[in-house]
C-alpha cells in the first residue's frame, strides 16, 4: 500500500485534561481499521482504555549525558566551573554529575584534563509496538525528568506509518501531546487532520486560539469540539466563534457526563457503554470521517 | 530542603503527573487563602493561565535571554572546532565560516570555550517574557515563552530567579513529569501533587511521585472532584505515605466557577475554607518538618 | 554539476523521490561525469532530536555534493547550503530517475530560498 493512500488524524488539545484521550479512544472503536499511536508520550494514558498486548520493546535514545570516572578524576574542579546548568557538585575529593540537571552538552567532556569523563549516549524511554482491540498501537513512555524535544514523538508516528503500510491499514489514529510546543509540532506537521478538543473555560479558549495559530503555520486543517459543554454554554458559543473566525471546521458537541470515569474504570472506550457522551461522540466520528 | 538550611522563605510547587487535574485552580485558589503576602509564579510558560484568573493588567515586563554564539567571520579560521563540539546543532562550521542557529542552541557556552581563535563571543538571544505584577496580596510572577522558541527550562529558571526571598511562593508547574517540570521543582520545598481518583489520575500520578522520590522532595496529595475511590487512590497514598492534604469534591459548581475564570475560594465559603485549611496544612508541613521527606 | 545528492527511502534510480529533506532515509548520490551511484544513509537526519535539516545537509557537504534535488527544504537546511554553495533544486518528480531527467534538461530552477517552514 502506498503512502498515499494512508490518512493519519491526531486528537490535540492545548490544554490537558479536555478529554483527549478518551475521545481519542472511542475514535479508535469507531473507526473500521486504523493504527493507533499514542504521542502523548510523557503521560501516556491511551494504554489504560486500550489495553494493548506488547509485542516489541525498544529503548529509546536521545542525546548523551556526562559522567565522571571517580578513580581518575584529579579533583582539578574546571568541570564545575564550566557547566552552565549547575549539575556539577563537590564529592568528597572529586566530583559528580547530577543525571537528572545534565543538559548533555558535552562541555565538561571536552575540557576535562584528566580525560575522566565519559558521554554516553542516553537512555530516554521505551516504544512499544503491541496488539489491541481496536487494532495495532504505537506507544510509548519517556523517562522520568528526560528532555521531551519531540523526538520520541515522531518515532512513534514514523513506526505507526510503517505497520500502516506493512499491513494495508489506511488510518493512523493519533493521541496527542498536550501543549504548543515541540512535542506537538512533532505530532502536527503533515498530518490529514487535526481535531482539537477542547472544554469551556477561559483556559480552554486561550489555549485553543494558540493551538490553531499552531496548526494555521504549518497548513494543518483543523477541526474543533467542544468536550463538557454543558458545564458552560456561554462560553462553548464564544469557543466555536472563535475557532470558525480562526479558520476551523466546527465538529459538534460532548456533554458532561459521569460515564467517561465510568468507562476508564471498565477500561473501555466511552462508546462501548451505553452512554450519552458515546452518542454524542458517534455523531462527532460521523462529522470527522466526512472531513478526512 | 531542611528549614535550618533554607535562607529564605519556604517554595511549595503545584504539579500533576497529567494536564486537566486542576493544578493551576488549586494553586490560585490555596494563593487566595493563604492568609498573609505570598508570591505566585506561573512556570507553564507555553500556556500561562494563572493571570487569566487574577487579571493583574498593571505588569512589569522584563525579556528573558540566553546566551548565544556570534561569529567574527574574519577571525574564524575554519577548524571546525565549534561545529565538532555543539551536541544541538547551534553552531555549524561549513567551508570557512561558522553558522549560527539561536533558537537550537542551550546556551552551554562551548563553542566560545573552544574556539582556538576567539572568533565567538555570546550575545543576549530573547527566549520569553517574564511579567511581575501584584493582585492583592499575591505577587504575580508569569513567565511566557517566546512563540517559536523550543528550549523551555531557561525561561522557567527566568521566573524562578524573580521570586523574593522573604516572601513565600507558589510555583504552578507544567504538566508532565519532563525537563519543564524538573525546572520548576529545582529548589522548591514542597510538592503538592493534584489528581484525581480516575485511573488517568492514579496512573500520572505514580509517575509524578516516582519523580519526586528522584528529586528527593517531601509531597502531599490534593483529590480533586473525589467521590467514590474506585481506583484504590487513597489506599495507594497511605502505602506511600503521601499525606492527603485536601479533597475537593465531585461539585459541578466549582467547574461552572472556574470556567468562568473566577477563583471558587472567593466565590463559595465552603470552598474558602477548605484552602484557608490547606494553607495551614502545608505551614505547619514546612515550619516544623522543613519539608524534609 | 558534478555530484547531485536526491532524497529517498529506497537504492536506486527508480526508487520514489522523497519530498523531505531532513529526515529523508538516504541520499542517492549521482555522479554525471562518471554516470555512476552511491547510497548515504541520512542516520544524524533522521535521529536528530533537532536541526535535522542541518544534519542531512552537513552529512552531503561532506560527501561532496554540488547540488541538492528533493520535494521541500527548510530554512536552516537552506542556511547551511547556500553557505557551501550547493544549489537546491525542488521537485515533484514521484521518482529520482524522472528527477534527474528534468534536471539534466534544465526544467528545474535553482531554489533562492527555503520552501517550506522547518519541521515540516
Amino acid at each position: 500500500m502506498s503512502k498515499d493512500h494512508i490518512r493519519e488524524l491526531v486528537v490535540l488539545s492545548g490544554k490537558g485534561g479536555t478529554g483527549k484521550t478518551s475521545v481519542t479512544a472511542s475514535f479508535a472503536l469507531l473507526a473500521k481499521k486504523a493504527v493507533l499511536a499514542d504521542c502523548d508520550v510523557d503521560a501516556a494514558d491511551l494504554h489504560l482504555l486500550l489495553t494493548p498486548m506488547v509485542e516489541q520493546r525498544h529503548a529509546f535514545m536521545s542525546g548523551h549525558e556526562a559522567v565522571i570516572r571517580q578513580h581518575d578524576c584529579t579533583g582539578c574542579g574546571i568541570c564545575m566551573d564550566s557547566c552552565r546548568f549547575d549539575a556539577i557538585r563537590r564529592e568528597d575529593i572529586s566530583y559528580r554529575i547530577d543525571p537528572v540537571a545534565c543538559e548533555g552538552c558535552g562541555v565538561c567532556y571536552r575540557l576535562c584534563p584528566a580525560k575522566a569523563i565519559d558521554f554516553p549516549d542516553r537512555v530516554c524511554g521505551e516504544w512499544m509496538v503491541s496488539g489491541t482491540r481496536c487494532g495495532p498501537m504505537v506507544h510509548a513512555q519517556l523517562g522520568v525528568a528526560a528532555e521531551n524535544s519531540g523526538k520520541l514523538v515522531t518515532t512513534v508516528r514514523e513506526q505507526a506509518w510503517a505497520v500502516a503500510v506493512d499491513k494495508r491499514i489506511p488510518l493512523i489514529i493519533s493521541d496527542g501531546p498536550p501543549g504548543i510546543g515541540c512535542p506537538v509540532i512533532a505530532s502536527l506537521s503533515g498530518v490529514s487532520l487535526a481535531v482539537v478538543i477542547t472544554e469551556p473555560t477561559v483556559s480552554g479558549l486561550h489555549d485553543l486560539q494558540r493551538l490553531l495559530a499552531l496548526a494555521r503555520h504549518f497548513s494543518v486543517p483543523t477541526a474543533v469540539c467542544v468536550n463538557k459543554w454543558d458545564i458552560n454554554p456561554q462560553q462553548t458559543e464564544r469557543i466555536e466563534a472563535a475557532a470558525e473566525a480562526a479558520g476551523a471546521a466546527i465538529l459538534g458537541r460532548i456533554r458532561y457526563d459521569r460515564s467517561v470515569t465510568q468507562a476508564q474504570l471498565q477500561q473501555k472506550a466511552v462508546v462501548e457503554l451505553e452512554a450519552a457522551a458515546g452518542d454524542d461522540i458517534r455523531v462527532i466520528w460521523k462529522q470527522v470521517t466526512a472531513l478526512l | 530542603m531542611a528549614a535550618s538550611s533554607r535562607n529564605r522563605s519556604y517554595r511549595i510547587a503545584v504539579a500533576s503527573g497529567k494536564g486537566g487535574t486542576g493544578k493551576t485552580t488549586v494553586a490560585l485558589n490555596l494563593a487566595a487563602m493563604f492568609g498573609e503576602p505570598v508570591q505566585l509564579a506561573d512556570c507553564d510558560v507555553e500556556e500561562p493561565n494563572v493571570n487569566l484568573f487574577l487579571r493583574c493588567d498593571q505588569l512589569e515586563a522584563t525579556e528573558v535571554t540566553m546566551l548565544v554564539p556570534e561569529v567574527d567571520q574574519q577571525r574564524c579560521n575554519g577548524c571546525g572546532a565549534c561545529g565538532e563540539l555543539c551536541q544541538f546543532r547551534g553552531i555549524v562550521a561549513i567551508g570557512t565560516r561558522a553558522l549560527v542557529f539561536p533558537e537550537l542552541c542551550h546556551g552551554c557556552g562551548g563553542c566560545a570555550l573552544v574556539c582556538p581563535t576567539g572568533a565567538i563571543t555570546e550575545r543576549a538571544h530573547p527566549i520569553g517574557t517574564i511579567s511581575v505584577g501584584q493582585s492583592g496580596a499575591i505577587r504575580l510572577i508569569e513567565g511566557r515563552l517566546e512563540v517559536g522558541v523550543s528550549l523551555v527550562p531557561p525561561v522557567i529558571r527566568a521566573v524562578r530567579d524573580h521570586l523574593l526571598d522573604e516572601i513565600p511562593a507558589i510555583l504552578d508547574a507544567p504538566p508532565g513529569t519532563s525537563c519543564p517540570v524538573v525546572a520548576t521543582l529545582r529548589e522548591s520545598d514542597y510538592l503538592l501533587l493534584v489528581t484525581d481518583p480516575t485511573p488517568f489520575g492514579l496512573h500520572d500520578l505514580k509517575l509524578a511521585v516516582a519523580l519526586a522520590r528522584e528529586l528527593n522532595l517531601a509531597c502531599g496529595v490534593v483529590v480533586n472532584r473525589a467521590g467514590e475511590d474506585l481506583v484504590g487512590l487513597y489506599g495507594y497514598c497511605q502505602s506511600e505515605n503521601l499525606p492527603v492534604l485536601l479533597s475537593l469534591p465531585d461539585d459541578r459548581q466549582i467547574a461552572e466557577i472556574t470556567s468562568r475564570g473566577d477563583l471558587v475560594a472567593r466565590v463559595l465559603p465552603e470552598y474558602g475554607l477548605m484552602f484557608a485549611e490547606l494553607a495551614e496544612k502545608l505551614k505547619r508541613e514546612l515550619g516544623t518538618t522543613g519539608g524534609t521527606p | 554539476m558534478n555530484t547531485i545528492a536526491f532524497t529517498t527511502a529506497g537504492q536506486e534510480l527508480v526508487a520514489a523521490l522523497d519530498p523531505r529533506f531532513g529526515r529523508a532515509a538516504n541520499f542517492l548520490i549521482y555522479d554525471t561525469d562518471q554516470k555512476t551511484t552511491r547510497i548515504i544513509e541520512n542516520q544524524q537526519g533522521r535521529s536528530a532530536a533537532q536541526g535535522a535539516g542541518i544534519q542531512a545537509a552537513e552529512t552531503i557537504v561532506r560527501a561532496g555534493v554540488d547540488t541538492l534535488v528533493t520535494g521541500h527544504c527548510g530554512p536552516k537546511a537552506f542556511k547551511v547550503l547556500d553557505a557551501a554553495g550547493v544549489k537546491v533544486f525542488n521537485c515533484n518528480a514521484a521518482t529520482v530517475d524522472e528527477a534527474l531527467q528534468e534536471l539534466l534538461a534544465g526544467k528545474l530552477t535553482a531554489a533562492e530560498n527555503s520552501d517550506v517552514e522547518g519541521h515540516w
